[in-house]
C-alpha cells in the first residue's frame, strides 16, 4: 500500500514554476531519492510533502487520505528533517531531545537519550549548550530523532548528510536501511551519492527558468 | 506545558537580553523629570501617559524574541509537525512573554510612579490599567511578530504596524488614570480595556497560528 502518494502536484515560488503535474507514490519499504540541481525545488517539494506549505495545485495523500484532512495522524507518523535543525542553541542536547520527544508524544527515558547520543559519538557533550558544538555534532543531535521515532511510517530527510563525517554518514545510512526493511518509507534528497544498499526509486527535478 | 517549562528556562538563560527592555523603561521615564523640570503638577499631568508610552515602547523591544529564535533554528517547523496544537502553543508563548518581559515592568512601576509624583489613587488606577491592558500588548504584538518573522530585520516594521493599533488602549488607559486623579469613577474605562483583552484572548491565538503558517512559505 502506498504510504505517500502525490497527484498533479505543482509548486510556484516567487513567480517561478518549480515543477508541475508531478505524480508519484512511495510504498511501504520504499525509498524515494529526489535529485536535482540547486534551485530545482527539492526543498520546496519536501516542505509541501511534509505539510508545512500548501501546494499551488495538486494533492498529497497519506495512506489514501488527503494530508489536509488527517494532519494530526499524518504528523504523528512522520519525522521531518529539514535544513533548519530545530535545535535550540541555548539548550543542551539532552534538553532539546527531551523537549522534542514530549512535543511529539514519544515517551522515552533519559537513559535512552544518553545511550543514543553515545551511539552518535557525542559522549561528554550531552549537557553543554548546543551552540558550543560543531556543525556536524549539532546535526548528529538533531538526527537522534530518527532513533527515537522508529514506529513512524514516513521519514522525510532534506540533505541529511551535509556536514557529517564518513562515520556519521554510515551511521545514518544504516539507520535508514533498518527503517526501510522494517516497512518504513523514506523520501530524501542528497547531493552526495547515496551509500545505501537498498533498491532506490529516483525522481529528478529539472531546473526551470 | 513542556513549552512553558522550556521557554521559562530559556528566558532565564537569556536574562541579560531580558534586562534591556526593563532598563530602557526605567531610563525613558527618568528622563522626563530631567527634561520637563521637577514641577510636581506638570509631572502629575504627564505621568500616566509617560508610563504607558514607555511600557508600550519597551514591550516592542522584547517582542521580536517571541518567535525569532524558534523560526530561525527550525523549532517552529518541528512544532508545526507535532501533535501540539499551534494556537495553544502560541498562547503559552505569549504568556511566557508577558511573564518575562512585561510583569517586571509592572513590578517596577511603583518606583516610577514616585518619580512622576503620581498620587495614590492615580497609582492604583494605573496599576489596574497596566494589569488589564499589557496582556493585550503581548497578544496583538504576537500576531504582528508572526507575520514579520519571515522577513529579516522586521524590528522597525513591527513598531510601525503595532503602534497605531495600540492607540485606543492608550486613550482608555490614560483617561482612567485621569479620572482617578480627579477622584472620579473609572470603571467604564477599565471595563472597555477588559473587553478588549478578553476579545483578543479568544481570537489572537488563532490569528497568531495562522500568521506563523503563512510565514513558512
Amino acid at each position: 500500500m502506498a504510504v505517500l502518494s502525490v497527484t498533479n502536484l505543482s509548486v510556484v515560488k516567487r513567480d517561478r514554476l518549480l515543477f508541475e503535474n508531478l505524480n508519484f507514490a512511495v510504498k511501504q519499504g520504499g525509498l524515494l531519492y529526489v535529485k536535482g540541481q540547486n534551485g530545482a525545488g527539492k526543498t520546496s517539494m519536501l516542505r509541501v510533502l511534509a505539510g508545512l506549505v500548501a501546494a499551488d495545485s495538486g494533492e498529497v495523500y497519506f495512506s489514501q487520505q488527503n494530508i489536509q484532512d488527517c494532519r494530526e495522524n499524518y504528523h504523528q507518523n512522520l519525522v521531518y528533517f529539514g535544513h533548519k535543525l530545530g535545535i535550540n542553541q541555548t539548550l543542551s542536547a539532552v534538553e532539546n531531545l527531551q523537549f522534542w520527544c514530549k512535543q511529539h508524544l514519544v515517551s522515552i527515558s533519559v537513559d535512552t537519550i544518553y545511550d543514543t547520543l553515545a551511539q552518535l559519538n557525542l559522549v561528554g557533550l550531552e549537557d553543554i549548550p548546543v551552540a558550543n558544538l560543531s556543525a556536524g555534532q549539532q546535526r548528529r543531535v538533531a538526527l537522534a530523532r530518527f532513533w527515537f521515532k522508529r514506529d513512524a511510517k514516513l521519514w522525510i530527510l532534506d540533505e541529511p548528510f551535509t556536514a557529517l563525517d564518513t562515520q556519521g554518514i554510515d551511521l545514518l545510512s544504516n539507520q535508514i536501511t533498518q527503517f526501510l526493511s522494517g516497512g518504513g518509507a523514506v523520501v530524501m534528497t542528497s547531493h552526495q551519492a547515496l551509500r545505501i544498499d537498498y533498491p532506490t526509486d529516483e525522481l529528478t527535478l529539472e531546473y526551470r527558468i | 506545558m513542556a513549552i512553558l517549562k522550556r521557554d521559562l528556562a530559556l528566558a532565564y538563560r537569556q536574562r541579560a537580553e531580558l534586562m534591556q527592555p526593563m532598563l530602557f523603561f526605567i531610563l525613558v521615564i527618568s528622563l522626563f523629570p530631567l527634561a520637563v523640570g521637577p514641577e510636581p503638577k506638570t509631572l502629575q499631568l504627564i505621568g500616566p501617559g509617560v508610563i504607558w508610552v514607555a511600557a508600550i515602547l519597551s514591550s516592542l523591544l522584547g517582542l521580536e524574541r517571541l518567535f525569532r529564535d524558534d523560526f530561525q533554528d527550525g523549532s517552529l517547523e518541528q512544532l508545526m509537525l507535532s501533535s501540539t496544537s499551534l494556537p495553544a502553543a502560541a498562547l503559552v508563548k505569549v504568556l511566557v512573554h508577558w511573564l518575562t518581559s512585561i510583569l517586571p515592568l509592572i513590578i517596577l512601576s511603583p518606583l516610577l510612579a514616585l518619580f512622576l509624583h503620581l498620587s495614590e489613587p492615580m497609582y492604583w488606577a494605573l496599576l489596574k490599567t497596566l494589569l488589564l491592558g499589557t496582556p493585550l500588548l503581548s497578544l496583538i504584538g504576537a500576531i504582528a511578530v508572526g507575520l514579520t518573522v519571515g522577513l529579516n530585520r522586521g524590528g522597525v516594521l513591527l513598531a510601525l504596524l503595532l503602534l497605531p493599533v495600540f492607540i485606543p488602549l492608550l486613550i482608555f488607559a490614560t483617561s482612567a488614570v485621569e479620572s482617578a486623579s480627579m477622584q472620579l469613577q473609572y470603571t467604564a474605562q477599565l471595563a472597555i480595556i477588559g473587553a478588549m483583552f478578553l476579545f483578543s484572548l479568544a481570537l489572537a491565538p488563532f490569528a497568531i497560528a495562522y500568521a506563523l503558517r503563512v510565514s513558512q512559505t
